[in-house]
């Protein structure tokens, strides 16, 4: 219960908190207590695994994102008809399905229900459930597709110090979803479609370019020179909505913590590197711990860490991917 | 790091003032920055996408929607931007709204000029395609539909008016405009230019005109899709002599109850600008 508290306040923007004593398990207790009394070389830690580059769940998230979005322009294009419409809301071989954030701004601002609408939302809400929540938003936004390349350049920058990051407080996200909520009810449209660059993107691969593309430029501009990966992490409403599917998800980002040396690669490459405060050395409460809601579950942590120290879990199955 | 002031005690004679360094709790400083720069990040998304009210209060670009569209605000509201109907439109006459919309992003719109809706779907195939119902679902045949009404905008312009015929093609050999003409083929929509025109006084916006189409087509004991319930009511065109006292056969197009504001009309009219054009109904309502 309180991973589960814990996960849906940093959802909201609470900053991680520190465990308290009595909520380590004496089996994590001993390994810390290991852990503390070793003698840690950090540099000698990263030379002997700088060898270890894997791409192997981001090629492959790649490679789902940019099908999923061309599946889109090809059935459009042929007229084929597998996965009509667009990431709002689509027909998948006839079945409708509808965005969760688009749907709830459409049922706030219209202020009726359609039953369409409704059979849609459930079934995009058991698919990302099942899925993983937030792992709509890096295995098919197109935003978060762009962002990621923006967010190269954005770190190259920051090497060279030609440029600083810029963080903001995590809670606006929560303070924007509320906003966007409240205008949609207040003025009768969907006011946060208009500047949604996954809704805007998405039509843009699939019907041709628009000038709304020059919103997305600027908020590329704006996370490349300015605040990293900006969007996603203080602004984005539909993460927030998927982040709350994927509280209670079977599939989620698992970590070990007995092989892993702490040397914070995969801090470094997270989109959300809140959810990864239990890897920092004395934090996991437990031998195992999943990671939080928040999490995109990406992979690009597995894909850093050399000790194999976080993998990918369906709870249930306790399969290992 | 500059508050590691050098030692001097070593420096002899120095007199040793304890520098009390000024009190910044940076940690605090750094709060409140990060804290004003958040309330900067809120102001400015909500007020770029509160900008989005300014193109649909002030009404930059009134629209001809889709058949079944809602009231304007409403389908603003109803709409989820996703495209649909733009798929499944046989004459692709569907487009959706740019950014200068504002919140009408995304958004269907008919372009009647460029190519307007002909009906020739019968099934109404945007509303069936519409996930939300901002193509209400409650209209099942064409001539239920109401998207805007047409009107002879310059009656000093359009030929049969004018007492005029028309021969060749229509709109010249750049217009992409579509038509499913019936008796060339049901499925396969034809190039309006592609169609050549003999007329001895010009009637094509009434005989493009898919009101006026199904009407014959009834009348002929062959209702379009084999159902009776497709035929209209009403009519919706037809050509009304016009006497001027100077022995010219003039014809003027006369709109009708029936008409559904498809902009098949406007579409086909062969003078620049159109004679006829479609107003849009919630324009027609205001007036």
């Amino acid at each position: 219960m309180s991973y589960l508290t814990e996960s849906f306040m940093q959802l909201l923007g609470r900053a991680p908190r520190k465990p308290k004593a009595e909520e380590y398990t004496p089996e994590v207790k001993q390994i810390h207590f290991y852990k503390r009394g070793e003698k840690v070389d950090l540099e000698a830690i990263r030379a002997e695994h700088m060898g270890h580059k894997s791409h192997k769940w981001r090629n492959r998230r790649w490679a789902t994102l940019i099908s999923v979005n061309l599946l889109f322009l090809v059935s459009y294009y042929f007229d084929v008809q597998l996965l009509e419409g667009a990431l709002t809301g689509s027909r998948f071989i006839g079945f409708h399905m509808a965005d969760l954030n688009s749907a709830l701004q459409v049922m706030l601002a219209y202020k009726h229900v359609v039953l369409n609408l409704l059979i849609g939302t459930v079934t995009i809400f058991v698919l990302w459930f099942l899925l993983g929540g937030r792992t709509f938003c890096s295995w098919v936004c197109p935003y978060h597709f762009v962002a990621e390349l923006a967010e190269k350049i954005h770190l190259k920058l920051v090497e060279r110090k030609l440029i600083r990051n810029h963080e903001f407080h995590r809670g606006v996200r929560t303070v924007f979803y509320v906003v966007f909520a409240v205008l949609a009810v207040v003025t009768g449209y969907t006011v946060f479609e208009t500047v949604s660059p996954t809704g805007i993107l998405s039509r843009a691969v699939i019907y041709g370019a628009t000038l709304a593309l020059g919103w997305v430029a600027f908020l590329l501009l704006f996370e490349i020179f300015f605040s990293q990966r900006a969007w996603c992490r203080y602004v984005c409403p539909i993460g927030m909505t998927y982040g709350v599917v994927g509280l209670l998800s079977p599939l989620r980002v698992v970590y070990n913590v007995e092989a892993c040396k702490h040397e914070g690669e995969c801090r470094k490459v997270c989109e959300v590197p809140h959810v990864l405060e239990p890897v920092i050395k004395g934090r996991a409460t437990d031998v195992t711990v999943p990671i939080g809601a928040d999490c995109t579950r990406c992979g690009l942590c597995i894909d850093a860490c050399p000790t194999s120290s976080l993998r990918y879990e369906i709870r249930g199955l306790n399969k290992v991917l | 790091m500059s508050d590691d002031k050098p030692d001097n005690t070593d420096m002899p004679g120095a007199v040793v003032a304890k520098q009390v360094p000024p009190v910044v709790n940076r940690r605090k400083q750094q709060q409140r920055r990060q804290f004003l720069r958040t309330l900067m990040l809120a102001a400015g998304v909500v007020g770029v996408s509160s900008m989005g009210f300014i193109p649909v209060a002030r009404s930059w670009n009134p629209r001809l929607r889709p058949p079944g569209a809602l009231d304007e605000s409403e389908l603003l509201a109803a709409c989820i931007k996703c495209g649909q109907c733009v798929q499944v439109c046989p004459v692709e006459a569907i487009k959706l709204a740019d950014i200068m919309d504002g919140f009408g992003v995304g958004v269907p719109y008919v372009d009647a000029r460029e190519q307007s809706c002909d009906f020739s779907c019968d099934g109404l195939q945007c509303i069936l395609a519409c996930p939300t119902g901002a193509l209400s679902h409650k209209l099942n045949y064409p001539s239920e539909v109401r998207m805007g009404f047409a009107r002879l905008d310059r009656p000093d312009l359009c030929l049969a008016k004018k007492g005029e015929g028309f021969k060749g093609k229509i709109r010249g050999p750049e217009f992409d405009g579509l038509f499913r003409y019936n008796e060339i083929d049901r499925w396969k929509p034809q190039r309006i230019r592609d169609q050549e025109f003999d007329l001895e006084i010009c009637d094509l916006c009434v005989r493009h005109c898919p009101i006026e189409i199904r009407i014959a087509q009834c009348e002929a004991g062959e209702p379009p899709s084999g159902d009776i319930n497709q035929c209209p009511p009403r009519h919706a065109i037809e050509l009304r002599p016009v006497d001027e006292g100077d022995g010219v056969r003039r014809m003027r197009p006369e709109v009708l109850d029936g008409c559904v504001g498809c902009g098949a009309c406007e579409m086909v009219c062969p003078t620049s600008p159109a004679s006829i054009v479609v107003d849009i109904e919630s324009t027609v309502k205001r007036v």
